[in-house]
């Protein structure tokens, strides 16, 4: 029988993994009032549903819908003027949702926060780019991996992917070797799809080494045109050395040099 | 609108308005000074910019897929391949991420190892950018002069670990070797050079050269307002005056105890960030100076004793039976974090470098994302070039000395 290979997390996986083994979790420590944080989470009162620090930083999970109304929060109440980074973590196969985190600098306190919410498959988030211009890129690298839509973004757009790429590279779903689509792209925009045939598999990538062809490896001497019966034994076909006779210019010119004196 | 053509492919979503007089140039991603793999479509009136579009892509090669599936030791000698100009300071941020995940530290010796490989990484990548800096602007010899010095400063890398430019120097919960015989006293001729050329050869060919600073004084300014809001970090943070080094202030490694400055500029300006780059490398001289003492003072541990995630030293796994089926185990399977997720941010040359690892106790990183300081700077030129003139455009490109390794990942 095949063995039973999961479609929607086609990424590595552990091949052994110890039935009785629970894995342990990074310690979450309490937010205590009086400190920075204690302040941060005062002010975000409103829009926390859990707040926790995790190895020194403030982690404060929101509602996707009020991601920008927390953010403007946090940038004009609590200084958090840099938006370091912003991205998603698919949970598509787990809960059928993303995990979006937004991570926060607060250059004064020198503290960081991250924001983090979960949206459904197909939802859209909304853009944080009037807060902060360095969401821009990182929205569209977002959307450019994951699919995740960002309403309001002035350029949504890939940003690293073909703009006429297909499928979404750091989904789980998709292979790391890429997928149909992503090993005809260069055969498909160059020729066009009916090309795909004549040029077959084994050279639509120039690189590519058939680890089964065991007959044309380079055995100097022997080599053998494709296809070729070899199974009487390999015809010798002897090295062709180049045969250019050394021929003695500085003679032939000695006369001409001879003239010219 | 244009037909697309299987041969001619045409600008995507970008329109082409012929009634006014724009012009629309495509600037790399082959033009010598791109940085890589930087394609820059610009709208010109006259000499003047319009509108910049910055397109990157083009050295995508999937780092962060990859690390979704490479067990966390696979993936290290792949984070060389983000700032290949000073890869080391990618291994230290990455280690630095995993052991803030795993809860170790490395040991004392191993701190101040790293300490000197992320400092010496730091003079090379500075090097390269006033030679590549300088070349774009048109002066050749500094170029020359500065590549003299960063191959020495490389020199000393391949006395540690055998290679130049792609190090893998660095381990989680450590460091794979002592410094070899006579390293220190190298790295101590290497930083009075270093020291000497900046001062009586890149400075004094720069710094009041008056072409220099006809092409560098006034060009790409940011504000300091905008320097935080398009999420600048490192030398274009603080050429913007605003005095934030993460090595100062969310100190790592061994920089808490170490006497150094910030230099700030507040001309905000190309050249403010070049003097900024300059005094940098006389900061990290001082550092290299000062860590000599504290490596003569430390006891010889190299790697973290932490079993269940790293590997016994190799006498103990050729002696011990114990330490051999762990070490097997953390081969064949690799290590298992606990679950969460950690952010950590480090400074590397070119500004924040930070590993965002989100573990579900797995041997493989359930996500890792890459905060590169290039990424953020590459989506900075699509404002700063905007008003500017087409010669300018080449300063301000190298003057955000961008790597697109760690741009497109």
């Amino acid at each position: 029988m095949r063995k039973y290979v999961p479609k929607d997390n086609v990424q590595a996986k552990s091949y052994y993994t110890d039935r009785y083994w629970v894995a342990p979790r990074v310690p979450r420590e309490a937010v205590e009032e009086g400190t920075h944080f204690g302040a941060v989470v005062d002010a975000m009162k409103a829009f926390a549903k859990e707040s926790y620090i995790e190895v020194g930083q403030l982690v404060i999970h929101i509602d996707a819908k009020e991601n920008f109304e927390a953010i403007k929060t946090l940038k004009e109440q609590c200084g958090y003027t840099q938006c370091s980074e912003q991205s998603a973590v698919d949970y598509l196969a787990q809960d059928g949702e993303f995990e979006l985190f937004y991570q926060f600098l607060n250059v004064n306190e020198a503290k960081r926060v991250r924001i983090v919410c979960r949206i459904k498959q197909g939802e859209a988030i909304e853009s944080i780019v009037p807060l902060f211009n360095s969401a821009n890129f990182a929205e569209r690298e977002m959307f450019d991996m994951f699919g995740i839509k960002v309403n309001n973004h002035p350029f949504l757009k890939r940003i690293i992917m073909p703009d006429d790429w297909e499928g979404h590279p750091l989904l789980k779903t998709y292979p790391l070797h890429g997928d149909e689509f992503a090993s005809w792209y260069e055969v498909d925009k160059i020729f066009g799809k009916e090309y795909r045939d004549i040029i077959g598999p084994e050279n639509r990538d120039p690189a590519r080494i058939d680890r089964y062809d065991t007959k044309r490896f380079s055995r100097v001497g022997y080599e053998v045109s494709f296809g070729e019966d070899i199974t009487e034994g390999e015809k010798e076909q002897p090295i062709e050395y180049s045969e250019t006779i050394l021929v003695d210019y500085n003679k032939k010119s000695g006369k001409q040099l001879n003239e010219r004196r | 609108m244009q037909q697309p053509n299987k041969l001619t492919p045409f600008f995507e979503n970008l329109n082409f308005e012929r009634d006014d007089n724009t012009m629309v140039i495509n600037f790399g991603p082959q033009h010598p000074s791109a940085h890589g793999q930087l394609r820059l479509v610009l709208e010109l009136d006259g000499e003047q910019v319009v509108k910049a579009y910055p397109d990157i892509g083009y050295l995508h090669r999937g780092i962060e897929k990859m690390a979704e599936n490479m067990t966390y030791n696979e993936f290290l000698p792949t984070t060389d391949r983000l700032d290949y100009i000073a890869a080391t300071s990618n291994n230290y941020a990455y280690a630095l991420a995993v052991e803030k995940l795993l809860g170790i530290e490395a040991p004392r010796r191993a701190q101040v190892i790293r300490t000197m490989l992320l400092e010496i990484n730091r003079v090379i990548s500075h090097l390269f950018f006033i030679a590549t800096h300088a070349l774009d602007v048109g002066a050749m010899s500094v170029f020359l002069y500065a590549f003299r010095e960063r191959e020495f400063g490389m020199d000393l890398m391949e006395d540690y670990c055998g290679a130049r430019l792609t190090h893998s120097a660095v381990r989680i919960g450590g460091v794979p070797l002592d410094l070899p015989e006579g390293f220190i006293e190298n790295m101590i001729a290497w930083c009075d050079k270093v020291d000497h050329e900046v001062k009586n050869t890149y400075e004094a060919l720069l710094t009041e050269n008056r072409i220099w600073k006809m092409r560098l004084e006034d060009v790409g300014v940011i504000s300091a307002e905008d320097a935080l809001n398009w999420g600048c970090t490192g030398p274009m943070l603080r050429g913007s005056n605003v005095k934030y080094d993460i090595r100062k202030e969310e100190p790592y490694e061994l920089y808490g105890e170490l006497d150094f400055d910030i230099p700030v500029s507040d001309r905000c300006d190309s050249y403010g960030r070049y003097r900024l780059y300059m005094e940098e490398i006389y900061q990290s001289t001082r550092i290299l100076r000062q860590l000599v003492p504290m490596y003569k003072e430390s006891s010889p541990e190299l790697m973290a004793h932490a079993p269940q995630y790293i590997s016994a030293p190799k006498e103990e796994i050729m002696t011990q039976n114990y330490a051999l089926m762990q070490h097997f185990v953390l081969v064949t399977q690799g290590m298992r974090p606990p679950k969460g997720e950690v952010y950590v941010p480090t400074e590397s040359p070119k500004g924040e470098l930070g590993f965002y690892i989100k573990s579900e106790g797995e041997p493989y990183a359930y996500r890792l994302k890459c905060r590169a300081p290039s990424f953020f700077h590459t989506g900075l030129l699509q404002d700063i070039l905007v008003g500017t003139y087409i010669a300018d455009v080449v300063t301000i490109i190298g003057s955000t000395n961008i790597v697109f390794g760690e741009v497109d990942r």
